[in-house]
């Protein structure tokens, strides 16, 4: 699965960052989920718990979850808009397409109040790492 | 906080060599030389990858004869293998629709291929440059810190201009340059190229004459393998490959 990537990314990152601030046990992990990526919840969790034993760091560390809303903004026009409806009018195909490379959905999504599309992801991108706690 | 660029370095820890084709011009043949160097680096075991960067207009699958690339996600993205190469593109993921894409988006979509595609034991990685310079360039500085660069220029002296500004940008930003490849050339044309490579500047690793039949080839591997086209740019593989004196 794609999921198990990112998973090892968000481990890798999370070790680097608690090395950095001294932290040799942590606790919980706070991670946002974007909307755009809607990475397979399940598969990542198994991704997360498989690869933390292979961070000493991590080994016992808690994982938690935030829905990062897809947000957009429309350069010509400015109008903002989330893209919850949009994508789930998408089909299957393009929907996964988006899920492997978030920005493909400059491909099939427009902006809907003047149909550019020339706009911004500004916000529920893919997957970040929001606190690491020790 | 992005997790991905600590990824990067892991995903490439099985490549040998990082190789990045690039050129400050569009229209000069430098997928054509990507694809060339990478079938040209093959063959007696070798392990071989291709990535084609150029998101907003990918071509090397069409060099290959492949419409729409594929791989298979098992801990991630694993290329499929095409020609021997091991073998990754944007249009492998969105096929043959257009992206329309700006810098910040295209640092973001090179970001992602490195983080989830799965090269595993390469001697030798091709990255296909997109043309230009600016933001593909920097990423490509942060993200490949190992690539050694090609840098492929026409004797056209409009190309010239812009490969002598890619080189300096190249020497600023301190990322090794293995040297000029000069690509359609025609008799006469020499010295233009040459004039690039004193005073220090990179070595000219060698030239790829006009190849009228090359065209005709795109697509079909057998047919291109036997162009004077891919003549030339294996003896610049081979010259890429043997050890610096």
């Amino acid at each position: 699965m794609h999921e198990w990537a990112l998973a090892e990314a968000v481990v890798a990152k999370a070790t680097e960052i608690a090395r950095e601030r001294g932290i040799v046990t942590v606790s919980d992990v706070v991670i946002a989920l974007g909307e755009l990526q809607d990475v397979d919840r399940l598969a990542f969790e198994q991704g997360l718990s498989i690869v933390q034993r292979d961070a000493p760091e991590l080994a016992n560390a808690r994982f938690a979850f935030e829905t990062d809303l897809a947000r957009c903004s429309c350069r010509p026009c400015g109008h903002a808009w989330t893209l919850r409806e949009s994508l789930a009018e998408l089909p299957e195909d393009e929907r996964e397409s988006i899920h492997l490379l978030p920005e493909a959905v400059h491909l099939y999504v427009t902006c809907p109040a003047c149909s550019s599309p020339d706009f911004a992801i500004v916000g529920g991108r893919g997957v970040s790492l929001v606190a690491i706690n020790g | 906080m992005d997790p991905r660029p600590a990824v990067v370095a892991r995903r490439l820890g099985g490549v040998r060599r990082v190789l990045a084709v690039t050129g400050g011009k569009g229209g000069i043949g430098k997928s054509s030389v990507a694809v060339g160097l990478a079938l040209g680096f093959g063959g007696e075991g070798a392990r071989i990858g291709l990535l084609d960067l150029d998101l907003w207009g990918p071509s090397d699958h069409l060099v290959l004869g492949v419409p729409r690339p594929g791989f298979r996600e098992d801990g991630g993205l694993v290329p499929d293998v095409v020609a021997g190469l091991a073998f990754m593109s944007i249009a492998s993921i969105v096929g043959e629709r257009p992206a329309l894409l700006r810098g910040e988006d295209i640092t973001n979509a090179l970001l992602e291929l490195l983080a989830v595609t799965i090269w595993g034991e390469l001697d030798v990685l091709v990255v296909d440059m997109p043309p230009g310079f600016g933001d593909t360039l920097l990423d490509a500085a942060r993200y490949l810190p190992r690539a050694e660069y090609v840098v492929v220029t026409t004797p056209s002296e409009l190309t010239l201009a812009t490969t002598r500004k890619m080189l300096e940008l190249l020497r600023r930003l301190e990322l090794p340059v293995l040297g000029l490849v000069e690509n359609l050339r025609r008799d006469g044309e020499a010295g233009g190229v040459v004039a690039l490579t004193v005073a220090g500047g990179p070595r000219l690793v060698g030239s790829i004459g006009y190849d009228a039949g090359y065209e005709a080839s795109l697509g079909d591997l057998g047919r291109l393998r036997g162009t004077a086209f891919f003549r030339d740019v294996r003896a610049i593989a081979i010259a890429l490959a043997a050890p610096r004196e």
